[in-house]
């Protein structure tokens, strides 16, 4: 666990975002400390992803303050989130499919002299990030379209690892890899837990949840609906809290002692 | 990943996978292409021994270029995933901007073309713009275009009907001037044969020196070949007429210019991107609007120029410079050369392709003097043909992909 005085990673606060007629996020706040997995669940359309894509500013905020080490930040744009070491990796994976992996894996951020490509470069860092990562691609110079559904994913996980990330964000990561890859990925999580990196980790799965995540951050109807500690808190809460079951101004007051 | 079952499944799976690949990677996938020309060509000869006749195949290759010019531009817009249905009036306005300033107005000849070329430029830019940033399909923008640039140039072109351009000027030279020196022809097969193989020499070079793996080194060396008798057999039939075309070498050189860029360069990179996931270009932080923009852009100026050379092959601009074929056969080139509709797959190289089969079907029919009617029953077909095969290949990588 992070020293109490250091501040946190990523802290967001007073977050709104509207999307026409529906109101998304409603007054959110979250902090992620470095060397800590936060896992943020939620039901279908509880806003989860919305959050995912406002810090990564891809869809910025309404209105709302971000803190990053305890320096207030501006994120307006998916630049300024892959300036300050922000990893994603989206629910619906944003792969390029005509690109080939090296393509995907260095989109937006090339090796390049003077504007021409340096692919073999590229090419040499993608295997060595995939061989790291244990991850089997047959070819890295095939167009991603024609993976299966697993590989685009452990891309897509492999592209917010290219780099030096110091919050990696993972939309629904394992939902359409095999039991094995999804071990992999819980795996990969820990170890960058231990490398002291953030990692917001959103998933259907508690299974999962309980097993990496340190701490649960619970979104119902665009709104915080509790902040559990994961060793001290049962399956039943968290489902409770996630469905609405008990949802009344002491499980969050309790939740949110739990939070300090 | 791994496939369970016999290695029948293994083998068929393996198969579908390489053909699928080669129907949509990029050169592989002209294969068809090359083989439909060299029907067209055998057929045309048999019907007519002329067709292959150095003066015929010298006419085609300078025939070829005005609209190569507005297919190079065409494949800009088709790998973002867009359209440009406005590029022949565009290349009519800029020559006719042109020969206005230059034949009437009395203004030099080079800041008259440079003005025209700008012309386009601007125009793809108001293009890109309401496509870009308003948010108009551009299928409706271009078609605005279409009309609304074909109006400017009536207007421009007004009083003074047709205008026939100087033939000594530098337009003019544009498709008239032939290098007929025999070691020109021969000097440029030599540089292109040899420029290939030292870039994929380098490159294995580089690779291997990375760890990466590389292309094997006979590929290169049967690609080299071919590249070498195509060429010099080009050279040698142009050398039989006038020698090597200055409008050819042209064509070439901004084709292989072109084609770096797009293959080459994190610009390049951009433009596949956005045509392979705009979602995903703009999460990566592309400026996508910019990029979209500059296609428009790129495809308008290329309009401006095959103008130019368009005007330049029949020396004068008039108000029936624009027809309606230009385009279709600008835009038809680009996709018969195995540009696809669906964005994000294609090459320049389609342009040449695309162009040569077209073209060839022209000259075939006028050499044997049947109706344009038969020519554009021809074209059609064998544009749809190019469409089915895009269709098809374009499908069955996503249902590979889903599997
Ligand atoms: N681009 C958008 N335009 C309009 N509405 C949107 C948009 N994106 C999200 N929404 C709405 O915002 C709400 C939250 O969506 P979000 O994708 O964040 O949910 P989620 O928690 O990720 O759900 P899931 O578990 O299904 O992934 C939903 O009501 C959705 O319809
Ligand atoms: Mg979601």
């Amino acid at each position: 666990m992070a020293q109490p005085s250091a501040p946190p990673l990523l802290a967001l606060s007073g977050v709104f975002k509207r999307f026409g007629a529906v109101q998304a996020l409603t007054d959110v706040e979250l902090e992620i400390h470095a060397g800590e997995v936060i896992a943020l669940v939620g039901d279908n359309g509880a806003g989860k992803s919305t959050l995912v894509k406002v810090i990564a500013g891809v869809e910025p905020a309404d209105t709302g303050t971000v803190e990053w080490r305890g320096h207030p930040v501006h994120i307006g744009r998916p630049h300024d989130a892959q300036h300050l070491g922000i990893a994603t990796v989206y629910q619906d994976l944003a792969l390029c499919d005509n690109l080939d992996v090296v393509g995907n894996l260095f989109l937006g951020r090339e090796l390049s002299r003077i504007g021409v490509l340096d692919e073999v470069e590229m090419e040499r860092r993608t295997r060595a990030l995939l061989a790291t990562l244990s991850i089997r691609i047959p070819d890295v110079r095939r167009p991603v379209v024609s993976l299966s559904g697993g590989q685009r994913q452990t891309v897509a996980i492999s592209r917010a690892l290219l780099g030096e990330p110091r919050l990696v964000m993972l939309d629904e990561p394992t939902a359409a890899l095999g039991i094995e890859q999804t071990a992999q990925v819980l795996d990969l999580v820990e170890r960058l837990r231990e490398r002291g990196l953030g990692v917001l980790l959103i998933s259907h799965n508690l299974g999962d949840v309980k097993a990496v995540a340190d701490w649960v951050a619970v979104l119902r109807l665009g709104r915080n609906n509790g902040f559990f500690d994961v060793t001290t808190t049962s399956q039943e809460q968290i489902v409770s809290s996630i469905t609405g079951a008990s949802d009344n101004a002491v499980t969050r007051r309790v939740a949110r002692e739990g939070e300090l | 990943m791994s496939v369970p079952g016999g290695s029948t499944v293994r083998g068929a799976v393996r198969f579908a996978d390489t053909f699928g690949r080669r129907l949509g990677g990029g050169t592989i996938g002209s294969v068809p292409v090359v083989l439909g020309l060299l029907a067209i060509w055998a057929v045309f000869q048999i019907l007519n021994p002329h067709f292959l006749s150095p003066r015929n195949l010298s006419n085609l290759s300078v025939d070829i270029v005005g609209t190569g010019m507005l297919a190079l531009g065409v494949i800009f817009v088709l790998l973002v995933g867009e359209i440009d249905l406005s590029v022949g009036s565009v290349s009519g306005l800029a020559s006719a901007l042109y020969a206005v300033l230059n034949v009437n107005l009395g203004m030099a000849e080079p800041p008259a073309i440079v003005l025209g070329v700008l012309c386009g430029t601007a125009v793809g830019f108001v293009h890109g713009f309401f496509t870009a940033v308003v948010g108009v399909p551009a299928f409706v923008v271009t078609l605005a275009g279409l009309l609304g640039w074909y109006g400017l140039m009536l207007f421009i072109m007004g009083t003074y009907g047709t205008i026939n351009l100087n033939d000594q000027g530098l337009v003019a030279q544009l498709t008239n001037y032939y290098f007929s020196d025999v070691a020109a022809a021969y000097a440029l097969a030599a540089l292109g044969t040899a420029g290939y193989f030292l870039t994929a020499w380098r490159g294995v070079k580089r690779r291997r020196a990375a760890g990466v793996p590389t292309r094997p080194p006979a590929v290169i060396a049967l690609r080299t070949g071919a590249l070498a008798v195509i060429a010099f057999a080009a050279a040698y039939v142009l050398n039989r007429f006038q020698g090597l075309p200055l409008a050819l070498l042209i064509f070439l050189v901004v084709l292989v210019v072109l084609d770096y860029v797009l293959r080459r360069t994190t610009y390049g990179r951009m433009i596949f991107a956005l045509g392979g996931g705009v979602e995903a270009a703009r999460r990566a932080g592309i400026n996508v609007a910019w990029v979209r923009t500059s296609a428009f852009m790129m495809s308008s100026t290329m309009a401006a120029i095959g103008g130019l050379f368009l005007a330049s092959r029949i020396n004068s601009v008039s108000q029936t410079s624009v027809t309606t074929d230009l385009l279709m056969n600008a835009i038809a080139a680009a996709v018969i050369g195995g540009t696809s509709l669906f964005g994000g797959r294609g090459s320049t190289w389609s342009a040449l392709l695309g162009v040569l089969v077209i073209q060839s079907i022209a000259s075939g029919v006028a050499l044997m003097d049947i109706q344009t009617a038969v020519q554009f029953m021809i074209t059609g077909g064998v544009l749809l043909l190019a469409v089915v095969i895009d269709s098809l290949s374009h499908r069955a990588q996503r249902a590979h992909g889903r599997a």
